[in-house]
């Protein structure tokens, strides 16, 4: 997924859709906004960044899991399988992205990039409602892919690169 | 001290609380509107369903559905791929307007006014007692005073019902606080220049522009759904944004230029820019030459108003006025000095529009390709009806000679031609205030109050216990958009469209619709021949059959795109064209402002300043919020729960405040704020003003999230600086300190009720 910080506002759409979409309970969130504001009056910058679980290719929540509740899914998208999730948290505790949470239920929750969404053909809720057209979401692997070229041809960058779990969101940035 | 009219905090009593109430709650047998009844099987036939609505959470009326479970439950809204409006995407607002039709604060039953024990209640009554309650005091006051003695403040669709009744009953007195308080000086300037308002949604070529002038106006902050993606769209094309802002605004943080302008001063710097581009010879000379009127007097009457006079003001370098002037000319025509839309800030604000106005005209962009467009919407015809009666007074003659060039009713006219006054010979008696909440809407809630002090008659509609409903006489649920038809959105664009909004559930509780209201209560009123429908389906199939549509295919489609009948989007490229002004030009020099005694070309004059440890209110919105509409919306008040007061760091050294500490703000006037308010520290406000978001604060218990939440804005506004011109209420010229101990009041708070909500979520 890409995600285009000088086009998002911060309504935090992403987060209702999000939620709407995946029965999320109110006070809990898979996908948050951070806003970063540098410099002093009146040099100033802001950065919005729409974050959430990176779908790292080396996740330390997969390694860290005791019961292989965790686990990678097609295409390497990081899932939970909440019946073989004991609840114990170690994978929340390993993620250098906070992404997880525990859910009411007991079991570890997170995004799952839409993953019953994408497999119809259909973007993850959260790229299907910005009302900026920030984010995209498509195939790293497929080099002609619409991601692909646009990562390619924007500066981007990735979170916490010096944890080295490989995380697949990049922000791009001016 | 007790008032006749006590702000109702918490207690409701049931029926069954009242003896002599038995039998009140039967409900009125009412045609379902899904069918004749309201069996399990109507339900059940809503299951898995895609269904046409139109978004009320705010007045950008994105056309979306409405998806519904097996159970035929609303699970989601999604934006519709086919309204221009929205292009398939709603703001988060409307992707959480099932939070709305879930809240569980909601209005459940009618409520009356009573007194039991000597003290104040709300009672349940039917929906025939409580029609009955009304229309016998509207009739009383008919017969005393005249129907002319009756208003109507109104906020959201279902409005034009209730405004139809009550024109049918006799008087004319029908306003929206979102005119005099917001957007009407931009109206008026607009008027005055082309003879055309902006009207909603803005007719702003956004997509196509190379230069987006903000002034202000904080798109990205204000959700105004197709202007934020159309902003998008020049972020990405990498046209150039200039923002003019005190605050770092989120459009500050996407601009090429950010102008932090001294507050207050925006006229002046729009002067000058003026000055620049006619003395730099950078205007549209084929553009204004054929369509402009009064060129050589606005040449001379800039001629002193140079970068340099401004920078004295405004605090903005000559280098920078300069080089934005330059930016916009190397743009034009395609380019936009944005009208805003809450543009009542200093009493002077038509004038400011004005120069908006005739600096748009020098860069030839009305009219022009990324400028402004000219859209066409398709009206439908009014259901048969006999004519409404004449009324022979009105609000206006609160105001004999004044705000001619207002071109819609003034909120705060009609509030304050409430207030009763031996120079006339009738007030007005009774409000009816739908989906606004006047106490939060309206400046100087002590003068608000004094006018519903004196009502004969409050009668609320809404779907939530807002501020306003403390105050009613009675109260009646209205359903929300969800559960309800309204009539046809209409709205012109760059195509015209017709979006249809139906019912995915049966109101919940015993909530009704306001056609329903309408028409119930017009009976009541013996005004029955003006609604010879049976029910809304009927009338809006009506309308619809007669533009070559029908409700049957509205509701499969949800949004009708049309045709344009006429093939000029952009009309101002050499063709003859006459202006509805006096000249028939562009008025650069406004003869209509000049007959009413008014300076004919805008003038900068100095507004008030903050006394030393006092700073400018400003306050805005965020993206979450539709003000204190959602600020009870469960999923957004889990993404927002209260506002902050922004605080730059230098102003918080000064205080020693810290982030996160709770402050109580008190204004000029010596008001504090009910509640409390978390201090936000940062470098996105100038030194010395503060920012708040609006619509927080709310003191009525029953909104059971928002309650106590932050602080009210608009409690804090007690200058009003009236707009001359058209009346509107000039709200920024409001200044604030700081207090970290809840101080004593001076009784000068009109409410004293400043229990604080303890704990709620980290
Ligand atoms: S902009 Fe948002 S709140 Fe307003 S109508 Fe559209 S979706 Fe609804």
């Amino acid at each position: 997924m890409a995600i285009d910080t000088n086009l998002c506002v911060g309504c935090s759409d992403c987060v209702v859709a999000c939620q709407v979409e995946n029965n999320v309970p109110v006070g809990y969130a898979r996908d948050w906004v951070v806003e970063v504001v540098e410099g002093t009056y009146p040099n100033l910058a802001i950065e919005l960044r729409s974050e959430r679980c990176n779908h790292c290719d080396n996740s330390p929540c997969v390694r860290a899991c005791p019961t292989g509740a965790s686990h990678y899914a097609e295409g390497g998208i990081v899932l939970v399988t909440p019946d073989e999730c004991i609840g114990c948290a170690a994978c929340i505790e390993s993620c250098p992205y906070d992404a997880r949470f525990t859910h009411p239920d007991g079991y570890a929750d997170k995004c799952t990039f839409c993953i019953h969404r994408v497999q119809n053909g259909q973007d993850p809720a959260c790229v299907a409602v910005c009302p900026t057209t920030c984010m995209t979401f498509g195939d790293m692997d497929d080099p002609n892919s619409e991601i692909s070229k646009i990562v390619r041809s924007r500066k981007s960058k990735v979170l916490a690169a010096e944890a080295g779990t490989g995380p697949n969101i990049y922000y791009l940035t001016k | 001290m007790k008032t006749r009219r006590e702000f109702i905090k918490v207690s409701t009593i049931g029926a069954g609380g009242l003896a002599a109430a038995g039998g009140l709650l039967t409900a009125l047998p009412i045609k379902d509107i899904f069918g004749q009844s309201e069996t399990v099987e109507n339900l059940k036939s809503n299951a898995n369903k895609q269904l046409p609505t139109y978004c009320e959470i705010c007045f950008w009326q994105c056309a979306a559905w409405v998806n519904t479970d097996e159970d035929g439950e609303i699970k989601s809204i999604i934006g519709n791929n086919d309204d221009p409006h929205c292009n398939g995407r709603l703001c988060p607002r409307g992707t959480a307007g099932v939070g709305m039709y879930k809240d569980e604060d909601r209005l459940k039953n009618p409520k009356l006014r009573t007194t039991v024990n000597g003290k104040q209640v709300f009672k349940d009554v039917s929906w025939d007692e409580a029609f009955d309650f009304i229309a016998e005091k509207m009739n009383k006051i008919k017969e005393e005073h005249g129907p002319e003695c009756t208003a109507l403040f109104t906020h959201g669709s279902g409005g034009k019902f209730l405004g139809h009744m009550l024109k049918a009953f006799g008087s004319s007195n029908i306003a929206a606080p979102s005119y005099a308080q917001c957007r009407g000086p931009r109206e008026v300037g607009f008027i005055a220049t082309y003879g055309a308002g902006i009207g909603s949604p803005e007719p702003t070529d956004i997509r196509d522009s190379r230069c987006l002038v903000l002034i202000g106006s904080h798109i990205g902050e204000n959700m105004h759904n197709g202007q934020v993606q159309e902003m998008s769209d020049m972020i990405r094309n990498d046209a150039t944004i200039i923002t003019v802002d005190p605050r770092f605004s989120t459009a500050a943080s996407k601009s090429k230029f950010w102008l932090p302008i001294k507050p207050a001063t925006d006229l002046a710097l729009l002067l000058a820019w003026i000055h620049e581009i006619i003395y730099n010879d950078y205007y549209d000379k084929a553009y204004i030459e054929k369509y402009a009127y009064g060129f050589e007097e606005l040449k001379a009457h800039v001629k002193n108003f140079t970068p340099e006079w401004a920078y004295g003001i405004t605090t903005i370098e000559p280098k920078v006025i300069r080089e934005t002037a330059r930016e916009m000319r190397n743009s034009a025509p395609s380019v936009i000095i944005h009208p805003g839309r809450h543009v009542t800030w200093y009493g002077d604000d038509t004038q400011r529009l004005r120069a908006v106005a005739i600096l748009n005209a020098l860069l030839g962009s009305w009219g022009r390709r990324g400028g402004f467009y000219n859209p066409e919407g398709l009206s439908l015809l009014k259901y048969p009806s006999p004519k409404y009666p004449k009324p022979k007074k009105d609000w206006r003659d609160a105001f004999p000679g004044k705000f001619k060039l207002a071109d819609l009713a003034l909120a705060s006219g009609m509030c304050d031609a409430s207030v009763p006054s031996l120079s006339r010979d009738c007030s007005i008696k009774a409000w009816i205030v739908n989906g606004t909440n006047l106490i939060e809407t309206l400046p100087n809630q002590a003068n608000t109050l004094k006018a519903i002090e004196a009502l004969d008659l409050l009668v609320v509609i809404d779907t939530m216990p807002m501020e306003i409903t403390g105050y009613a006489d009675i109260i009646l649920p209205e359903c929300t958009y969800l559960e309800r038809y309204d009539t046809v959105r209409t709205s012109a664009h760059r195509i015209p469209t017709l979006a249809l909004r139906m019912p995915a559930h049966k109101p919940l509780y015993d909530s009704k619709p306001d056609w329903w209201i309408a028409k119930e209560l017009g009976t009541r009123l013996g005004l029955e021949e003006y609604f010879g429908y049976e029910n809304i389906e009927e009338m809006l199939d009506w309308q619809l059959k007669e533009v070559g549509s029908s409700l049957e295919e509205m509701q499969k489609i949800g949004v009708k795109k049309l045709d344009r009948e006429y093939p000029d989007l952009y009309f101002l490229n050499g063709e003859d064209y006459e202006f509805n002004t006096n000249t028939g030009k562009i008025e650069l020099y406004s003869t209509a402002l000049e007959a009413e005694g008014f300076d004919p070309m805008p003038k900068y004059t100095a507004h008030p300043e903050p006394d030393p440890r006092f700073y400018r209110l400003n306050y805005g919105r965020a993206p979450m919020h539709t003000f204190s509409r959602t600020t009870n919306n469960p999923q957004l008040f889990d993404l927002m729960e209260e506002n902050m007061v922004w605080v730059n760091p230098k102003v918080a050294k000064e205080w020693y405040l810290k982030n996160g500490q709770e402050v109580w703000l008190e204004n000029q006037d010596g008001i504090v704020s009910d509640f409390s308010i978390k201090v936000r520290i940062t470098e996105r406000i100038r030194f010395d003003s503060v920012y708040m978001v609006h619509g927080f604060g709310h003191t009525r218990k029953q909104l059971s999230r928002a309650y106590g939440r932050g602080a009210s804005d608009t409690q804090l506004i007690t200058n009003v600086m009236l707009d001359p011109v058209m009346g509107g209420t000039g709200m920024r010229g409001n200044f604030v300190t700081f207090h970290t101990e809840e101080p004593e009041r001076l009784n000068k708070n009109i409410k004293t009720d400043s229990t604080k909500v303890e704990g709620g979520k980290a």
